[in-house]
């Protein structure tokens, strides 16, 4: 039992352990933003209605924002700053920025985490897969074409293949 | 932000501590599971439990059994997405894994539990809705008023079952475990649930869910057609769940409830005894949807029009009949 007041934690983000002291009723989202400042994943609706907030918890991708914190405790949590090889883009950051698939930027870090857990499941997806497994990130700019299509290109990428982005993606038909 | 009321968390080992916290705190304490029903709930303070009891950390909960009738057995912390990836459930309960994989969205799916989902509150246009929205016309009946917006004359609460596996689950006559502080019992899904927006369980408070249990698959062909405004994240506004057994082509008994038309999934009554002794032709589809109309007491409460949700109940039945062919 944990009483209200604050406690001590340690949380795995990111490969990285971090010891914090956090109201025991804070969401994983309000910990990692206001306690940990891993300002990258962002806060939309807070109520589970369209995964800003994606984060992976043992690599299985879920909404921060409906995580109470201290459930998180113990387990490997995945941000989207944990995506970067150091300097090195994912390649699916690196098609996302390549392909315009990011425009104002605030679904980008739910949609990239989601799609994360997705190449690493399946390494050919079909276009209905990648539809279905981002149903639960909402992009109000894009209009999802080029999302889908930068995680094609994504996964080509990951499975070795030359793979460049079709023209009409990057000048128009 | 929306931000969650303060408590204090509770994360019992097994399903006796977990109750005996319960009991220990009353209607101050709540449990939960995956919480993507209790949190969205207590962010927009309609739920105030100052104790939550978690069921994380309860093992006994987590596993999916074949029974040696064939039958499944699952612990109500079993995943939603843990159901849709299960072979043999996908093999034989294509119904209730359908029902599964039409809940919210795979992020939300990777979540949320079965017995949350057996257990979801039920919903409303003028309860969902944060707590200034609702302080700002005055607060209903079901929580902190005593009007309802939807049925003002109505001493009741109209709020609408929108779980998409209770239809399947009440059309199937699966049955539920409870454990409370007497001891464990057994029901049939169906007596589980009460026509009321407020008192919607038939169980205690205090009574934990732990296991549901499916039916041998054999001798009967079950299905579930959902409707609702988008392909992802909306709630049934109309939930048809229907099991056919079967003597050669000839209905032996039909079961078909209606999830998202009431606060609870009612039964199709005269759909079902329209099939009754008879083969799934097409005229016969016809008609046992056409009985479906009635039963469907849809209110102005959820998303979609009230009047076509009605008038559409008929072809949804039917699709449900015919998916069962
Ligand atoms: C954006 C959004 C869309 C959604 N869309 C759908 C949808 O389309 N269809 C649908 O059916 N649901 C939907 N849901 C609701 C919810 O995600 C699911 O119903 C989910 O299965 C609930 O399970 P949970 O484990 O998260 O429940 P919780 O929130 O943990 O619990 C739900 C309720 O059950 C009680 N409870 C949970 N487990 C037990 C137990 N073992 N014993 C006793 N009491 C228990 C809790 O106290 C609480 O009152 C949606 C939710 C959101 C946020
Ligand atoms: S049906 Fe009436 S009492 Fe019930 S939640 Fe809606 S407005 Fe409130
Ligand atoms: S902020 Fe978590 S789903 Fe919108
Ligand atoms: S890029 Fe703006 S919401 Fe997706």
């Amino acid at each position: 039992m944990t009483d209200p007041g604050k406690v001590l934690a340690t949380f795995f983000v990111n490969g990285e352990r971090h010891e914090c002291a956090f109201a025991p009723h804070k969401t994983l989202l309000e910990v990692l933003r206001e306690d940990l400042q891993l300002t990258g994943t962002k806060h939309g609706c807070e109520l589970g209605e369209c995964g800003a907030c994606t984060v992976q918890i043992d690599g299985v991708p879920v909404l921060s924002c409906l995580v109470v914190a201290l459930e998180a405790v113990g387990k490997q949590i995945r941000t989207v700053e944990g995506l970067a090889d150091g300097p090195t883009l994912h390649p699916l950051q690196e098609t996302f920025a390549d392909l315009g698939a990011a425009q104002c930027g605030y679904c980008t870090p739910g949609v990239l985490m989601t799609a994360e857990a997705l190449l690493r499941r399946d390494r050919c997806p079909s276009r209905d897969t990648i539809k279905q497994c981002l149903a639960g990130n909402l992009c109000r700019c894009t209009g999802y074409l080029k999302i889908f299509e930068a995680v094609e290109l994504a996964a080509a990428r990951l499975r070795g293949e030359p793979a460049e982005p079709r023209k009409e993606t990057i000048h128009g038909s | 932000m929306l931000r969650l009321p303060t408590f204090t968390f509770h994360r019992p080992k097994t399903a006796a501590e977990a109750v005996r916290i319960k009991c220990d705190h009353g209607n101050e304490a709540m449990y939960v599971a995956g919480g993507t029903d209790l949190y969205p709930n207590m962010k927009r303070r309609q739920q105030t439990p100052t104790h939550v009891v978690s069921l994380g950390e309860i093992g006994e909960l987590r596993s999916i059994d074949v029974r040696k009738d064939g039958g499944v057995s699952l612990g109500a912390m079993v995943l939603l997405s843990q159901i849709e990836a299960h072979p043999y459930l996908r093999q034989h309960y294509p119904a209730f894994v359908h029902a599964v994989a039409e809940i919210s969205t795979p992020l939300l799916r990777n979540m949320g539990t079965i017995g949350g989902n057996l257990l979801l509150d039920t919903r409303c246009t003028y309860y969902d809705q944060t707590h200034e929205w609702r302080e700002s016309i005055d607060f209903c009946m079901k929580k902190d008023g005593a009007i309802c917006w939807v049925a003002p004359g109505s001493p009741r609460c109209w709020a609408v079952q929108s779980s998409d596996t209770v239809p399947v689950v009440c059309a199937l006559e699966a049955t539920v475990d409870l454990v409370g502080p007497q001891g464990a019992r057994s029901l049939v899904a169906g007596e589980l649930y009460r026509d009321d927006g407020i008192q919607y369980l038939t169980k205690k408070p205090e009574e934990l869910l732990t296991r549901l249990h499916l039916p041998a698959p054999g001798g009967w062909q079950a299905s579930y057609v959902k409707l609702r405004r988008r392909g992802t994240f909306d709630f049934p506004v109309l939930g048809v769940g229907a099991c056919l057994w079967m003597s050669g082509k000839t209905i032996t008994k039909a079961n078909v409830r209606l999830g998202g038309a009431g606060s609870y999934a009612i039964p199709a009554a005269e759909t079902e005894k329209a099939l009754v002794g008879r083969e799934l032709t097409d005229e016969v589809i016809a008609a046992a949807g056409a009985l479906a109309m009635k039963p469907a007491r849809t209110m102005d409460n959820t998303d979609l029009d009230v009047y076509w949700r009605r008038k559409v109940a008929p072809v949804y039945v039917a699709r449900a009949l015919q998916a069962c062919r």
